[in-house]
């Protein structure tokens, strides 16, 4: 459905409504776009667009779908046996308590700590459900920031940003410049970089978000940086919001260094540090939008569970999920296959882009690969431009059939990178998509060879 | 470790959540002291909690026939990874097909509604925070009839900075709306510089447990389109209508009776929380006949979107055409019996109530028993004695922005019949004892006791009053914001 113009009669709608804040602009939906018209098939349309823009996991459905086999009770409502509290059908489906099922809020914990290897602990009164991760960002933004203030976010990042965190609260993201030169590392030099242009600006610094693992980088933050970052956040008493949704997908060394950890040994950090985190990523369940926030700030809490009534995540939902992650037998062997799994994926898709030609930033998680194309935009003189990126985009999309990220769209401060995902289809698949990659790399070896001849 | 409050934004610091209010006393003490018929029966009865226990083993017995409609199960385990992995904001295509074609069942097909319109929402909660968000600015307001759900303050204001200004309904003519009311409200609002952008209706009414007629309906899309004004029906009780005058949808109205209306003001809020008994599943949905305002409402959904999970469920069981018929007849037979039953045993101590047509409550009328001048004080001390004396957690009027002190709203679909008859009884007793008291009083004011017993009087009042004040809910170990969000 398009929105139309409306006839003068009507009342206009929102400054919200009107705005392109929503964000479906950019290029990164218009891959989607090209997907969804075009769509690879192997065996009906086998020459169709390959969707690599989309950072789902699919590689460990099995073992979800595995366990609700062997445990039926987690799909059934529950009879005497089951000491939840909200056995019933009739419980669970009136349980609309903005606290959470505590079994739930028991599970998640225990999850997220497994996640950590133990090395923080986490308590569940201080989760706070929300429908997704989206939620909880935006969430977050409410209570931390007035409009017009800015959070400080560390470049490339999550397009879904600026949306989520700048729509509907009126806040701004104002861009930490990372480079490739030290592996697109955030340096104090540059935060302060960042504060800086906010204030001349005249917008009041919030917070910085952090997202580690990073998306799109796919690389998790070395300890040192992350305790750099949490000293600038207490010597600007602002906030630190640390989106570790990809935790679970750490597949090498170095182990993730969660904030969690930090605030632990850092009693002068706990008020101004919140965690996000979801389901989506790592146990591949996106349909059933399960958001966290948690937070080392009572206040924060407390107005953040009020504030969840908005984006409270199912209770038919909560009772599955509950069962499937406070089973840690099943947890524990879950996080290690599916660490394992994501490995393999990587190691593969990086060996068919070296073959190809093709060089990735060196990663230990995520779901996805920080391609390095800026050899292809080099040549033809002069400096290489957003128009070039997007030029290279659009023929790998059209061309090529394959749907990547524009790092451009990610806002990197260095063109040419691209953010391609490997768990989201078949092995087979992801074979199919490297050969496409090898031929085109091929080709475009030899035409530059030629007119390197000329 | 608590916050340094400067270190949060306004809108954290600020009480726009609503639960400081003193209508969350109620909760406390139900918190403190609930009654169970087998292992308290002193303790308090949940009265102010609008949710329909009548019919959930209706959906029970459905749900194990259908092990199908379940993910979880060997029977729906082949749809396991397509649902778990679909975050789609369009929703399930079959969901919203099977809602549309629902909400029209439940309007007796007096309206078809289309798929494409149907719009997923953090439930109602949600639905109302996105209409705002679309429809006004921080600063600009929607006019909302009095007594209305003390939820639309958080709901529709919190986050989105509008305002929400009161049509004052009365007594006098069963709180009916009427286009008097409604003008003197928008002039008032215009004179005082406030944008108005919208008129935010419930219809079947909480807490009036009324429907609104159709020439009411058609006065509000005429006014609607003459002042270039948004109309926001909520009809979240639109499958608790349960005895005539028929429910008439706001959707009707405008496909028969207003030619030349403009639909692009008119926008439905629904939820299964209410006619079904599921608020745990947080199914929201805004129905717009405006296309813009569907497509923001969309990319807003994201913010709140229904479980893929419950998505599923749903739509197998809207879309059984035959068992949402049999339910929607039961449950109304139910609740109209619930109803019956307990406004005559209110009649039976000469309790009256606005004759009801819907809902999952009473509007109870209690303003012969304020001490005194009418006010909202009176009605407040009132509603403490029956909180901490009577212990029923019933709600007061004025929680309601109801001008016209001494009405409560009562609910008694969330309770089984044996409950109902205790609090009943405990209803008649208190009557009784006041109605004794009031007269002794009487006597004694003829014999010149006067000074000694409004002394007594004043004393029993005074201590309830000394036991509850405005709290923060922060005390609360359960949410009373969601279940007072009923």
């Amino acid at each position: 459905m398009v929105g139309k113009l409306l006839p003068a009669a009507s009342p206009p709608l929102s400054h919200v409504a009107t705005s392109g804040s929503h964000g479906e602009d950019s290029p990164y939906f218009a891959g989607w776009r090209a997907y969804d018209d075009d769509p690879y098939d192997a065996v009906c349309n086998p020459s169709g667009v390959i969707q690599m823009g989309l950072a789902e996991n699919q590689v460990s459905f099995d073992l979800l779908e595995g366990f609700l086999r062997e445990h039926p009770e987690a799909a059934g409502w529950g009879g005497a046996a089951d000491d939840s509290g909200v056995a019933s059908f009739r419980d669970n489906a009136l349980f609309q308590d903005y606290h959470g099922l505590k079994t739930f809020r028991k599970a998640m914990a225990s999850f997220m700590e497994k996640i950590r290897g133990g090395k923080a602990r986490f308590d569940p009164d201080r989760i706070v459900l929300t429908a997704g991760a989206t939620a909880a960002n935006e969430l977050l933004t409410f209570i931390l920031a007035n409009p017009g203030d800015a959070l400080l976010i560390p470049t490339p990042y999550y397009p879904g940003f600026d949306r989520d965190l700048r729509w509907r609260t009126g806040v701004n993201i104002v861009p930490v410049h990372c480079h490739s030169a030290n592996g697109f590392q955030v340096t104090v030099a540059a935060l302060e970089a960042a504060y800086e242009e906010a204030a001349a600006a005249g917008m009041r610094v919030g917070g910085v978000l952090l997202t580690n693992p990073s998306n799109p980088l796919g690389t998790t933050m070395e300890r040192s940086v992350l305790e750099d970052v949490l000293d600038f956040v207490v010597r600007k008493n602002i906030h630190l919001i640390s989106d570790e949704i990809y935790s679970g997908s750490v597949f090498a060394t170095p182990d993730l260094v969660s904030v969690a950890e930090l605030v632990e040994s850092r009693p002068d950090v706990a008020e101004r540090a919140h965690i996000v985190y979801s389901l989506s990523k790592d146990l591949g369940l996106p349909g059933f939008r399960v958001g966290v926030v948690y937070s080392y700030n009572d206040t924060v809490v407390t107005t953040a569970r009020r504030m969840s009534s908005f984006t409270l995540v199912s209770s038919q939902t909560q009772k599955t999920l509950a069962a499937m992650l406070s089973d840690d037998a099943f947890a524990e062997e879950y996080i290690r296959t599916n660490r394992e799994r994501l490995r393999v994926r990587h190691d593969h898709m990086v060996a068919g882009l070296a073959r190809a030609g093709v060089p990735c930033l060196g990663g230990n998680a995520g779901l996805f690969v920080w391609m390095d194309m800026r050899r292809l935009l080099l040549g033809g003189g002069g400096e290489a431009t957003v128009a070039d990126e997007l030029r290279l985009w659009d023929l790998m999309l059209q061309e090529v059939k394959l749907n990547i990220s524009p790092g451009s769209s990610c806002h990197c401060s260095e063109l040419g990178w691209f953010r391609v995902c490997f768990a989201n289809m078949s092995l087979d698949t992801l074979d199919v998509a490297l050969a496409r990659m090898g031929r085109f790399m091929d080709r475009w070896n030899k035409a530059t060879t030629l007119q390197e001849k000329h | 470790m608590a916050g340094k409050p400067e270190l949060l934004s306004r809108m954290a610091a600020g009480d726009g959540h609503g639960e400081n209010s003193s209508y969350f006393d109620g909760w406390k003490a139900y918190d403190e002291n609930p009654f169970d018929l087998h292992h308290n029966r002193g303790g308090v009865i949940q009265m102010g909690l609008a949710e329909n226990q009548l019919s959930l083993d209706l959906i029970e017995e459905w749900s194990k026939a259908h092990p199908e409609a379940s993910i979880c199960t060997a029977e729906g385990a082949s749809q396991f990874k397509r649902i778990a992995n679909f975050q789609d904001y369009h929703g399930l295509p079959e969901f919203r097909q099977a809602m549309a074609q629902f909400m029209g069942q439940v309007r007796g097909w007096k309206a078809t509604f289309d798929p494409d319109r149907v719009v997923m929402s953090g439930g109602a909660t949600g639905a109302q925070e996105t209409l705002a968000f679309c429809l006004a600015n921080p600063g600009e307001a929607f006019l909302v009839p009095t007594p209305y759900y003390p939820g639309f303050d958080r709901d529709c204001c919190w986050r989105s900075g509008i305002k929400l200004l009161p049509i004052e309904c009365h007594s006098s003519n069963d709180f009916r709306l009427t286009k008097e009311a409604l003008v003197t409200a928008y002039e008032s609002a215009r004179s005082s510089g406030t944008v108005v952008k919208g008129i935010l209706i419930t219809n079947p009414s909480n807490p009036l447990g009324t429907t609104t007629d159709r020439a009411t309906l058609a006065m509000l899309a005429t006014f609607a389109k003459e002042h270039r004004v948004h109309l926001i029906c909520d009809e979240i009780y639109a499958g608790s209508a349960f005895a005539k005058p028929e429910f008439v949808s706001i959707a009707e109205v405008v496909e028969r009776d207003v030619p030349g209306a403009d639909r692009d003001l008119i926008h439905i809020a629904y939820s299964l929380s209410k006619d079904f008994g599921l608020p745990g599943f947080r199914v929201g949905i805004v129905y717009s006949f405006n296309d813009a305002v569907v497509a923001c409402a969309r990319k807003m959904s994201s913010f709140g979107l229904v479980s893929s999970q419950t998505q599923h469920f749903l739509a197998k069981m809207l879309g059984d055409e035959a068992f949402m018929a049999m339910f929607l007849r039961e449950s109304a037979a139910r609740l109209a019996a619930r109803n019956e039953r307990f406004t005559a045993g209110l009649r039976e101590v000469g309790i009256g109530c606005l004759r009801s047509n819907a809902g999952l409550f009473s509007w109870m009328d209690l303003r012969g028993m304020l001490r005194g001048e009418k006010t909202a004080e009176a009605e407040l001390e009132l509603w403490r004695v029956i909180v901490r004396k009577v212990k029923l957690n019933v709600s007061p009027g004025t929680s309601f922005h109801c001008r016209e002190p001494g009405w409560f709203r009562v609910c008694h679909a969330n309770m089984d019949d044996e409950t109902m008859e205790v609090a009943l009884d405990r209803i008649r007793r208190f009557v009784r004892q006041h109605q004794h008291q009031k007269a002794k009083a009487q006597r004694w004011a003829a014999k010149g006791h006067l000074h000694l017993s409004l002394q007594r009087h004043a004393g029993i009042a005074s201590q309830y009053h000394a036991l509850s004040s405005p709290m923060a809910a922060l005390l609360s170990p359960r949410s009373p914001l969601v279940h007072a969000a009923s």
